[in-house]
């Protein structure tokens, strides 16, 4: 009897093909553990109907020796995602009732394979978030939770991590703008993988800040988060910022043991970090040093001045980009006679505190007067950034970096100190101002019991050895993957 | 006291041109003017979650097409930035536009005035924007109505230096860079279907000889506060909103207060202008790069392409058909002012080799333009197709009709958008030139008026005249006016 608990995206892929198990009992059996774990508040919506009629015409497939690379098998799908026909709402009131008429290119490309969508995962409000406090949903739990006390299973892709890491999704999609898949993969003891900017198309998620955000997996193990990428990823000309690449394939590249020069940059260090954090740090590095890594000190001198230039640029772009949700052709309206009065109560009403907070940020920075003061410089330093990393890939092939400052915290502990909770991204923001690729790794637990994960960054469109040296820690760490 | 006619104007025009292309700047969806509401709508178009914008080639071909047009410098590396402001008919709560680093920057126009000079006139920049949608307030009383046809159309906003002096020079530049665009086929120049648009900024200044210095130089005096006046939609409008707005801002300073800088708007009904927006409405666009949108790189080859494929352009057109038609420079001027007339022509012209080009012009300029006028129609739609007066213009020549019955058939011809030849021949038009009949007619009228006869013999010969109308009366007209003349003056002298 095989234990569908226990199994990861890459066995059940095989198992499938093998017809050890059908899709229908691995549907069947993610919706059933969905239902039971309603507690995670995991999922805005279970697509329940659907998926067992979906995994009966993949089980048909599979009969018939017709079966695609991820036939049958279950995703789950951040609520960012537009999905056709099913409600997509970036956990916002103002998209409570959206039905979008048309599928994120991402998703499609996941259908295309054979994958079939298990659910819509929860989310802080159009990604704005670390700690999945801010959905209009309520919070998801992370599934580390325990004696009573509720940890946040970070954000904003925080459903998604509390879906994998719960064992209620084999694996789900996130997006990552300043952190989103990281964080809360690190909080969640998962593989959180943020690909370079312009890998996965943008088209049809729901816009944060379109010069960050960028689509990636969220999943058991690296080889699953490989096996995710090379179906999410493509050139798309409904996309302007997507990258025009030759087709490659992550899964098999992995393959290839990789002799890695390793980054450390002296500026991440700082006082505040936990000493446990520093000891994981160093463990890190032995393990690379016994897969015969080299060590190389790096220098990142702008580190410093990445989060202050990250909340403008992305709230500057987020005030524009939510300019749309005015309460005219979709989603929550709130009437008036007068057209001024219609969108200042639609939008009133219809974000919560932290989104309204970011578009007052966003709008402040790109008004007359400021402009100079805070966007353009802004920009300015994020070229500085990018720099620092260009010059730094050119003495090494990775970076090697925790991925956030703490483990998970308890829910209700930062939601009220918006700055506490933007500290959240601190290692994870200049990497996205620079749009390079990411992923967080579990490397053990803290003394409260819950995961901590590192974050290796690689050179733009080098996912290749991000998940090379990922493998180093994913073997070395032997992290427990079940949460309970 | 000061006296107006010491004061200029001095005037900088913002044209909004449509861009002829198939589909919309930034989405596929179709740009055919007069559709049914929301029928030509695309998801970008309606600024659904998660749409991006993708740039269409063609209307950045027709953006450099119109930058060469008006000899002006292609930037090989522009951006697209957005202008946010919320307006129900602007989905995307932006506009996309081109801010700081437009597609083309400086160029210039050549105008012809009516005194024969001709002044250039400087172009700031061109740059690519989408256009919103509309809102339709007449339907209900209580409810507004959007349609997004429109959303998203590509642009052209084309920003004359404030060269311009005088409302007769504003209007020949409108006109020119009408032509200029139709010509290369960039934007269709429609004013009444609000393809062409037209922003009027406007100030007033002591004309600079007032301001001469001791060496005799000229010294610009300084710019007045502007005003920019919107809705400024034909070419007689342009004329009267800036005759006006002269004149508003003249009474203004002359009473001895100030010209408040604003957005006005005009009123075509009453010929006048009134403030749109007040100050507490005033706009922070938040201008900023689109992130949606890479920056637009042009390369040489490109621009060469264009160049080198450019249809012929007014002003050279001019020049070509001076030498080899041998028309007047004013004629030519008229039959290049617009494409439609120059087409109207060749296809004369071409149509048969012998047709002679002053005759040709004159019919055009002359009989043609005259009905058109006061039937209020363009020349694309004339009753009269070029072949038609080609045809007529060939009957004159070959002297089956006479010019006089020329323009019967003419108007003929227009009101019933017959051919020549079904009129002649239904109205028994056609020449009479058989000498043997003519002359038996003369006989006819010199019997029936032998008293005239004898009168004229002995010395009255003004009653020549009088025999020539009888016989015309005779033949409607149609007996040839020279050989009547010989046979009735040989007859007389007998």
């Amino acid at each position: 009897m095989i234990d569908l608990k226990k199994i990861n995206l890459e066995k059940a892929i095989e198992l499938i093909k093998q017809k050890k198990i059908s899709s229908k009992e691995l549907v069947s059996f993610y919706l059933k553990e969905a239902e039971a774990k309603k507690e995670l508040n995991a999922y805005i919506y279970l697509n329940s109907d659907n998926a067992i009629k979906l995994a009966e015409e993949s089980d048909k497939r599979i009969a018939n020796n017709n079966a695609r690379p991820l036939e049958g098998i279950p995703i789950a799908i951040k609520d960012l995602f537009c999905t056709k026909d099913v409600l997509t709402t970036a956990a916002s009131k103002i998209l409570s009732n959206f039905k979008p008429a048309y599928e994120s290119t991402v998703t499609q490309n996941l259908w295309d394979a054979g994958a079939i969508l298990l659910g819509k995962t929860n989310l802080d409000e159009f990604a704005m978030g670390s700690s999945n406090e801010t959905s209009f949903y309520g919070a998801a739990l992370n599934p580390w939770s325990k004696n009573k006390k509720e940890y946040v299973p970070g954000g904003s892709s925080g459903g998604s991590a509390s879906a994998v890491a719960g064992g209620i999704a084999i694996a789900a999609t996130g997006t990552d703008t300043g952190g989103s898949i990281r964080q809360p993969a690190s909080y969640c003891g998962i593989i959180g993988l943020k690909p370079t900017y312009g890998r996965c198309s943008r088209w049809g998620i729901v816009s944060f800040a379109s010069s960050l955000d960028q689509a990636g997996p969220m999943t058991k193990t690296v080889n699953d988060a490989a096996i995710m990428l090379d179906v999410m990823a493509g050139h798309d000309k409904k996309d302007s910022t997507s990258a025009n690449l030759e087709k490659t394939n992550f899964y098999n590249n992995l393959k290839i043991n990789k002799k890695l020069k390793i980054g450390i940059p002296k500026q991440y260090k700082n006082d505040q970090l936990d000493k446990e954090i520093l000891n994981f740090w160093e463990l890190g590095k032995e393990f690379f040093k016994k897969n015969n890594c080299e060590i190389v000190e790096i220098d990142l001198p702008h580190t410093e001045y990445a989060l202050a230039t990250y909340y403008i640029i992305s709230s500057a772009e987020a005030s524009s980009n939510l300019a749309r949700y005015d309460g005219i052709r979709y989603g929550f309206r709130k009437d008036s006679e007068e057209i001024i009065n219609l969108y200042e109560n639609t939008r009133s009403v219809g974000f919560g505190e932290e989104v309204k907070r970011r578009i007052m940020i966003g709008t402040y920075v790109l008004s007359a007067g400021y402009y100079d003061a805070y966007y353009l410089k802004a920009q300015k330093v994020r070229s500085k950034i990018i720099n620092d990393f260009n010059q730094a890939f050119e003495k090494v092939d990775v970076i090697f970096t925790p991925t956030a400052p703490t483990d998970a915290f308890e829910k209700g502990t930062k939601i009220d100190d918006p700055i506490k909770m933007y500290l959240n991204d601190v290692f994870t923001v200049p990497i996205s101002l620079a749009g390079l690729p990411a992923i967080s790794v579990p490397i053990g637990l803290s003394k409260n019991d819950l995961p901590l994960g590192f974050q290796i960054i690689g050179k733009r469109f080098d996912e290749d050895s991000v998940l090379s040296a990922a493998k180093i820690i994913e073997t070395n760490a032997n992290f427990k993957k079940e949460s309970d | 006291m000061t006296n107006l006619k010491d004061w200029e104007t001095v005037i900088g025009l913002e044209v909004h041109a449509q861009i002829i292309s198939k589909s919309k700047l930034f989405s596929s969806a179709s740009t055919n003017f007069g559709s049914e509401p929301n029928t030509q709508v695309s998801l970008v178009d309606a600024a659904m979650p998660g749409m991006l914008p993708v740039i269409n080639k063609d209307c950045i071909e027709q953006a450099i097409k119109t930058g060469v047009g008006l000899n002006a410098k292609i930037n090989k590396f522009s951006v697209f930035d957005r202008k946010n402001y919320f307006y129900p008919d602007l989905p995307q709560g932006y506009q996309i536009s081109q801010f700081s680093q437009p597609i083309v920057g400086e160029g210039y126009i050549e105008i012809d005035l009516k005194d024969g000079s001709s002044k250039k006139i400087g172009i700031t920049r061109l740059h690519l924007e989408q256009d919103a949608g509309k809102s339709v307030h007449d339907i209900e009383p209580s409810k507004s109505y959007i349609d997004l046809n429109r959303s998203g159309i590509a642009l052209m906003e084309i920003v004359s230096e404030p060269d311009i002096r005088s409302s007769e020079e504003a209007q020949e530049y409108v006109k020119k860079l009408r032509s200029i665009l139709r010509y290369i086929g960039t934007c269709d120049g429609n004013m009444e279907e609000g393809s062409l648009r037209c922003d009027v900024n406007i100030s007033i200044r002591k004309k600079k000889f007032q301001s001469r210095s001791l060496l005799g130089e000229n010294i610009l005096s300084e710019l007045g506060t502007r005003c920019e006046i919107k809705n400024v939609n034909s070419i007689k409008s342009i004329g009267q909103a800036i005759d006006y707005e002269f004149r508003r801002q003249f009474d203004v300073i002359n009473s001895g207060n100030e010209i408040i800088q604003e957005t006005r708007l005009f009123d075509e009904k009453k010929g006048e202008t009134r403030p749109m927006r007040s100050k507490e409405e005033a706009h922070d666009y938040r201008y900023f790069p689109d992130p949606d949108l890479p920056p637009l790189e042009i390369d040489e080859e490109w621009i060469d392409k264009i160049k080198k494929n450019l249809p012929e352009l007014p002003d050279i057109k001019k020049e070509n058909l001076i030498n080899q038609y041998k028309i007047s420079s004013y004629d030519a001027a008229i039959l290049v002012s617009d494409k439609s007339n120059v087409e109207f022509f060749d296809k004369i012209i071409t149509g048969n080799k012998k047709r002679n080009a002053k005759n040709v012009v004159n019919w055009i300029i002359g009989e043609l333009f005259a009905l058109l006028n006061k039937n209020n129609l363009d020349i694309k739609d004339s009753p009269i197709k070029a072949e038609e007066l080609g045809e007529l213009i060939d009957y004159i020549e070959d002297q089956t009709i006479s010019g006089k019955i020329a323009k019967n058939v003419f108007d003929e011809m227009f009101k019933t958008k017959k051919r020549p030849k079904d009129i002649i021949e239904k109205k028994g038009l056609k020449q009479i030139t058989d000498t043997g009949e003519i002359e038996s007619l003369i006989d006819k009228v010199l019997n029936n008026n032998k008293d005239k006869v004898d009168e004229y013999k002995s010395g009255k010969e003004k009653l020549f005249g009088f025999f020539v109308g009888q016989v015309m009366q005779e033949t409607k007209g149609t007996a040839n006016p020279g050989i009547v003349n010989e046979i009735l003056k040989k007859k007389l002298a007998n």
